[in-house]
C-alpha cells in the first residue's frame, strides 16, 4: 500500500469554532506544537451564527451582578442537572476571558463610560451579554481566528476527520482524515486530541444548524470509549423563522426579545403571561404594564415573561399553535416593530432586519415576524472533567457544544459563547498538563487507519445502492416527527426501530462521481455519526421518564425529583457505529455546601 | 408553478462545461435551495460551498448570471426570467464545479501585522462607542471574498496577486489603522507591501459587498490619504531623512509577541 501523508503534533484540535481556536491559542502559548483541523474554511464555523452575545458577570450595566448570580441563573436554567463545578468555573472565569478578547482586537459595543456594554437575555437576572449588535459570534470567531493566524498555528482547512486513533495502550494517538479538495487520505499523529466539533442539530428537519452540525465529535468520542451524558437534552430555540419554507428553522436572535420584542398569538394576545412556571413566578411580571416598565428600569417592575428560559418559551409557543391560535404558517408572531423605533431596530438588530427583508420580504420595523421553535443546541455530549475537560479516554479532551455538563437540561442564551472561551482555554491547559505528566505516544495502529479508509471508500465500490441524500432526508423527517420538542415513549421506541432500518440503509450507500470535493461522498461519511447521535438522543429520551428542560415527555409531563440527580450515561463497548450502546443512570456530582447555599438563597 | 432551468458550470482545473438542470420552482426559494435540490436528486457530486445559509458566514459566493452573489441570500424570484447561470468566482483557481481555491486570501491574512495594544488595565480598556464604530463597520466583513473576485486589479491580472492585497484586506488594514488600541503605524506597509496604489477607486468592491460596507469611501480613500500624508508630504519626508522613526512600524511589529 502507498504511504499516507502524516502530520505530527502535541495537540491536535478538531474543529475551528470558538472552543477549538481558544484551545489552540492556549496550547500554543504553553509552547506546544498545535494543529487545527476544520471541515470548512477557517472562520466559517457555526460560531459565526451566534447573534445575541456572550454572558459574563462583569457588572458594567448592573453593578449588582457577580459570579454568584450568574452561577445561580445557569443552574436554575439547567434545571439543576448541571455539573455544578463547571457552572462555577464558567461564571467565575467568563469576565476575564471576555476582557482578554479586546487585547486581540475585538470591539464590543460600549457603555456611556467606555466599558463593554451588556444586554438582557432570557434567564439572566441582570443585563449580562457582551455583544456587538446582533453579530457577536462573528466578532468572536474573527478575533480568535486573527489571533491564531498571527501566532502561526497550522490550520488544515476542508479536511474531514473520519475516526480517532489510539495507541496499543488505548490512549489517544491521533486521527484519520481526508482532504475534501482531492479526496486523498491524511493522518495526524498526536499526543492529545481536543474535540471542539460543535453540535448535532443536522439530524432534525427544522434546525438552525449548518451542514456541519452532524455530531462528529459526540460520535467519535463514544466510539473511542468515552461516555456521553444528557443526550436527551436538546434545545429547541423558541424563535426560528417559519416562512418561507426554504428558510424554516433559521434563527431569530433572542436579542429581539431582550430589546423589547413580544410574542403574540393570532388573537393578538401576549400569551406568555399564561405560561409562567411556579419556579419563575416570583421574579416575572404579572401584567403588561409591569413588564414594559422593566426594560428601562429593572427595579420598576419584574421581568417580562418573554424572557423566561428558552425551554419554557418553546413549550408555550408549541401549546399556542396546538390550540389553534398560531400564525398562518404554523408559528406565532414576534413583534418589535410596534414597540421600538425603526432607527433603534436597525441599529440594534441589523442582521435580523436584513434577514427578514431579503429572505421573507418582511420589514420588521413595521410588521411582526412569524416564528416558531427550531432545533438549536444539544446540551448533552461528552462527559468531561470540569477542571481539565478530560474525557474517559486518556489524551482525549472536549470543549464547547460537544462537551456536556455546564448547561444541564437547558442552556441559557449567551452562555454558549462564554462556554467556548472558558472551557476552550481549559482544554488547552488540560492537554498541556497531560503532556507535561508524560502522557501520549502519538503511535497509532496502522490497521485502524486502513479500516477507516476501507469503510470510507466502500460506497464507491458498490455496484448499486442508495443516494445518501435520501437517507439524510428520511432521518431528518423521522427525528423531527418522533424525537422533537414533545416526546412520548411509543414514538421514541418507534424512532429506535426506524434507526435500525436507517443503519442498514447507510451500509448500502452508493456514491456517484469521483473523490474530489464530492458532497454526496462527504454526506455518506457524516451519516454514521448522525445515526449514532440520533440513537443516543432517542435512548436518553426513552430512559428519562420525566420532563426537564430541553426534554419534554407527554406521558411524563412533570419533573421527578429523583431523576434530577441522575445523568443518563451512554457508552459503547465495541466502538462500532452500527453496534449496540449501553445506557445507565449515574449520580451527578454532589454540589458543595457553599454553592448549595447560593442556590437555596435564591429559592 | 413553472419549472426553472439552472445552467451550472461543472468541471475542474483541467476544464469543464455547462450542464443544464430543469427543476420545479418552489415559492420563496433562494439559489442555494435550488442547488441543494439538484444535489439531492440528479447530481449528488455537484460541488459547492455553504455553511450557515443565512448570509452570515460568506461561504456560498458564486457568480449568478455573471455577478458575484451569496447563493443563500439571492431569492430566485428576484432574478430575470429564463435560465439562471451559475459559475465559480473567476478570480480564484477552480477546485471543482462551483468551488474555488481561495487560499490567496488566507495568505494575505497571514501577512497582516497583528494588533499591538497598550497593556490592558486590570478592569479592561476604556473605549467609546463613537471611536469603535469606524472599525466595527469593517469587522462586519463575512469574508465571502466577492470584493476580491470583482476587483479588476487581480481579476484580470493574475500577476498582480503577488503584490496586491485586495479590498478585503484594505478594510482589514483600515480597521487596524483606525482601531482605538492599535499602536502600529501601518501606512508604509500598506503602500509598500499591500499595493494600495494599484486601486483606482472604481468601487466595484463596494457594490458587491453583502454587508454593505463602504469599502472605497470609508476604508480605501482614507487609507490612501493617510499614506499620502506620510509618504509624499515633503516636510514628513525631510523629517524621516533627519531622524529615526519613533513609532513602531508594522513590519517590525509583526514579529513582536502579541499579548
Amino acid at each position: 500500500m502507498t504511504t499516507i501523508e502524516n502530520h505530527d503534533y502535541d495537540v491536535l484540535i478538531i474543529g475551528a469554532g470558538g472552543a477549538g481556536l481558544r484551545a489552540a491559542i492556549e496550547a500554543k502559548q504553553q509552547g506546544l506544537r498545535v494543529g487545527i483541523i476544520t471541515k470548512s474554511l477557517l472562520g466559517k464555523a457555526h460560531t459565526v451564527m451566534a447573534e445575541g452575545g456572550m454572558a459574563a458577570a462583569m457588572g458594567n450595566v448592573h453593578s449588582e451582578d457577580n459570579w454568584q448570580v450568574h452561577f445561580r441563573d445557569t443552574m436554575r436554567g439547567g434545571k439543576y442537572l448541571n455539573n455544578f463545578r463547571m457552572a462555577e468555573l464558567h461564571a467565575k472565569e467568563a469576565p476575564e476571558r471576555v476582557l482578554e478578547l479586546e487585547q486581540w482586537g475585538a470591539l464590543f459595543d460600549r457603555t456611556k463610560d467606555g466599558k463593554i456594554l451588556q444586554r438582557d437575555f432570557g434567564g439572566h437576572r441582570y443585563a449580562r451579554l457582551a455583544h456587538v449588535g446582533d453579530r457577536t459570534g462573528l466578532e468572536l470567531i474573527r478575533t480568535l481566528q486573527q489571533k491564531v493566524v498571527s501566532m502561526g498555528i497550522d490550520v488544515y482547512m476542508e479536511c474531514k476527520v473520519l475516526q480517532l486513533l489510539k495507541d496499543s495502550n488505548g490512549h489517544i494517538a491521533g486521527a484519520a482524515a481526508y482532504w475534501r479538495h482531492t479526496g486523498e487520505f491524511v493522518t495526524f499523529s498526536s499526543k492529545t486530541v481536543i474535540l471542539a466539533t460543535g453540535g448535532a442539530g443536522k439530524s432534525w428537519k427544522f434546525t438552525s444548524n449548518s451542514w456541519e452540525g452532524t455530531g462528529d465529535g459526540h460520535a467519535m468520542a463514544l466510539w473511542a470509549g468515552s461516555e456521553l451524558i444528557d443526550m436527551e437534552a436538546i434545545q429547541f430555540h423558541p424563535t426560528g423563522m417559519v416562512w418561507p419554507m426554504s428558510v424554516r428553522g433559521l434563527l431569530v436572535t433572542e436579542g429581539v426579545r431582550g430589546d423589547g420584542g413580544v410574542l403574540r398569538n393570532s388573537l393578538g394576545e401576549r400569551f406568555m403571561f399564561n405560561y409562567v412556571a411556579p419556579m419563575f413566578r416570583a421574579e416575572t411580571a404579572e401584567t403588561e404594564e409591569e413588564a414594559d416598565k422593566w426594560y428601562d428600569d429593572h427595579s420598576a417592575g419584574r421581568r417580562p415573561p418573554e424572557l423566561l428560559p428558552r425551554d419554557e418559551v418553546s413549550r408555550a409557543i408549541n401549546a399556542e399553535v396546538k390550540a389553534g391560535r398560531g400564525s398562518p404558517h404554523g408559528g406565532v408572531f414576534l413583534d418589535i416593530g410596534s414597540r421600538r423605533s425603526a432607527e433603534f431596530i436597525r441599529r440594534r438588530l441589523p442582521s435580523m432586519y436584513h434577514q427578514f427583508m431579503e429572505l421573507a420580504g418582511v420589514d420588521i420595523t413595521r410588521e411582526p415576524m412569524e416564528i416558531g421553535p427550531t432545533c438549536h443546541y444539544i446540551m448533552g455530549g461528552v462527559k468531561v472533567d470540569a477542571e481539565t475537560t478530560a474525557t474517559k479516554t486518556p489524551g482525549l479532551f472536549a470543549a464547547g457544544e460537544v462537551a456536556a455538563g455546564l448547561h444541564g437540561a437547558n442552556r441559557l442564551g449567551g452562555n454558549s459563547l462564554s462556554d467556548l472561551i472558558v472551557f476552550g482555554k481549559r482544554a488547552g491547559e488540560g492537554a498541556a498538563s497531560y503532556i507535561a505528566a508524560g502522557g501520549g505516544s502519538g503511535k497509532f495502529k496502522q490497521s485502524d487507519v486502513d479500516a477507516a479508509i476501507a469503510e470510507a471508500l466502500a460506497p464507491f465500490d458498490r455496484v448499486e445502492g442508495e443516494n445518501p441524500y435520501d437517507i439524510q432526508r428520511d432521518l431528518q423527517d423521522m427525528m423531527q416527527a418522533n424525537v422533537g420538542i414533545i416526546r412520548t415513549g411509543t414514538e421514541l421506541e418507534f424512532a429506535l426501530s426506524e434507526l435500525d432500518k436507517l443503519t442498514s440503509r447507510v451500509q448500502n450507500i452508493k456514491v456517484k462521481g469521483g473523490r474530489a470535493y464530492n458532497p454526496g461522498w462527504n454526506l455518506a461519511t457524516d451519516l454514521p455519526a448522525m445515526i449514532t447521535v440520533s440513537r443516543c438522543v432517542a435512548m436518553g429520551a426513552l430512559n428519562r421518564k420525566e420532563s426537564r428542560g430541553g426534554h419534554t415527555r407527554l406521558d411524563f409531563p412533570e419533573a421527578v425529583a429523583e431523576m434530577g440527580s441522575v445523568n443518563f450515561t451512554q457508552s459503547s463497548s465495541d466502538g462500532k457505529w452500527n453496534g449496540k450502546y449501553q445506557i445507565e443512570g449515574k449520580p451527578i456530582p454532589k454540589i458543595t455546601p457553599e454553592l448549595k447555599t447560593l442556590l437555596e438563597e435564591a429559592k | 408553478m413553472s419549472d426553472i432551468t439552472m445552467r451550472v458550470w461543472r468541471g475542474d482545473s483541467t476544464g469543464g462545461d455547462f450542464e443544464s438542470y430543469t427543476i420545479e420552482r418552489n415559492e420563496g426559494e433562494v439559489v442555494l435551495d435550488v442547488v441543494h435540490r439538484i444535489q439531492a436528486t440528479e447530481a449528488p457530486d455537484l460541488a459547492c460551498r455553504w455553511n450557515c445559509k443565512a448570509g452570515k458566514c460568506g461561504s456560498c459566493a458564486v457568480e449568478v448570471n455573471g455577478k458575484p452573489r451569496l447563493m443563500c441570500m439571492t431569492r430566485m424570484d428576484t432574478l430575470p426570467e429564463g435560465p439562471v447561470t451559475l459559475t465559480p468566482m473567476k478570480t480564484f483557481p477552480i477546485i471543482r464545479d462551483l468551488v474555488t481555491d481561495v487560499s490567496f486570501n488566507y495568505e494575505q491574512a497571514a501577512k497582516v501585522p497583528a494588533l499591538l495594544p497598550p497593556p490592558m488595565p486590570v478592569d479592561g480598556y476604556r473605549m467609546f462607542q463613537q471611536d469603535v464604530e469606524r472599525s466595527q463597520e469593517f469587522r462586519k466583513c463575512i469574508e465571502c471574498f466577492m470584493c476580491q473576485d470583482v476587483c479588476h486589479v487581480i481579476r484580470d491580472h493574475e500577476e498582480n496577486k503577488q503584490h496586491y492585497a485586495g479590498p478585503r484586506f484594505f478594510i482589514r488594514h483600515a480597521e487596524l489603522e483606525m482601531h482605538p488600541l492599535d499602536t502600529n503605524d501601518r501606512r508604509e506597509y500598506v503602500r509598500e507591501e499591500a499595493g494600495l496604489g494599484f486601486c483606482n477607486i472604481t468601487k466595484c468592491c463596494t457594490e458587491v459587498c453583502p454587508e454593505h460596507i463602504k469599502i472605497t469611501d470609508n476604508a480605501i480613500i482614507p487609507l490612501k490619504e493617510r499614506v499620502v500624508d506620510a509618504h509624499y508630504d515633503p516636510v514628513a519626508w525631510l523629517g524621516r531623512k533627519i531622524r529615526r522613526k519613533t513609532k513602531t512600524s508594522a513590519t517590525e511589529a509583526a514579529v513582536q509577541p502579541a499579548p
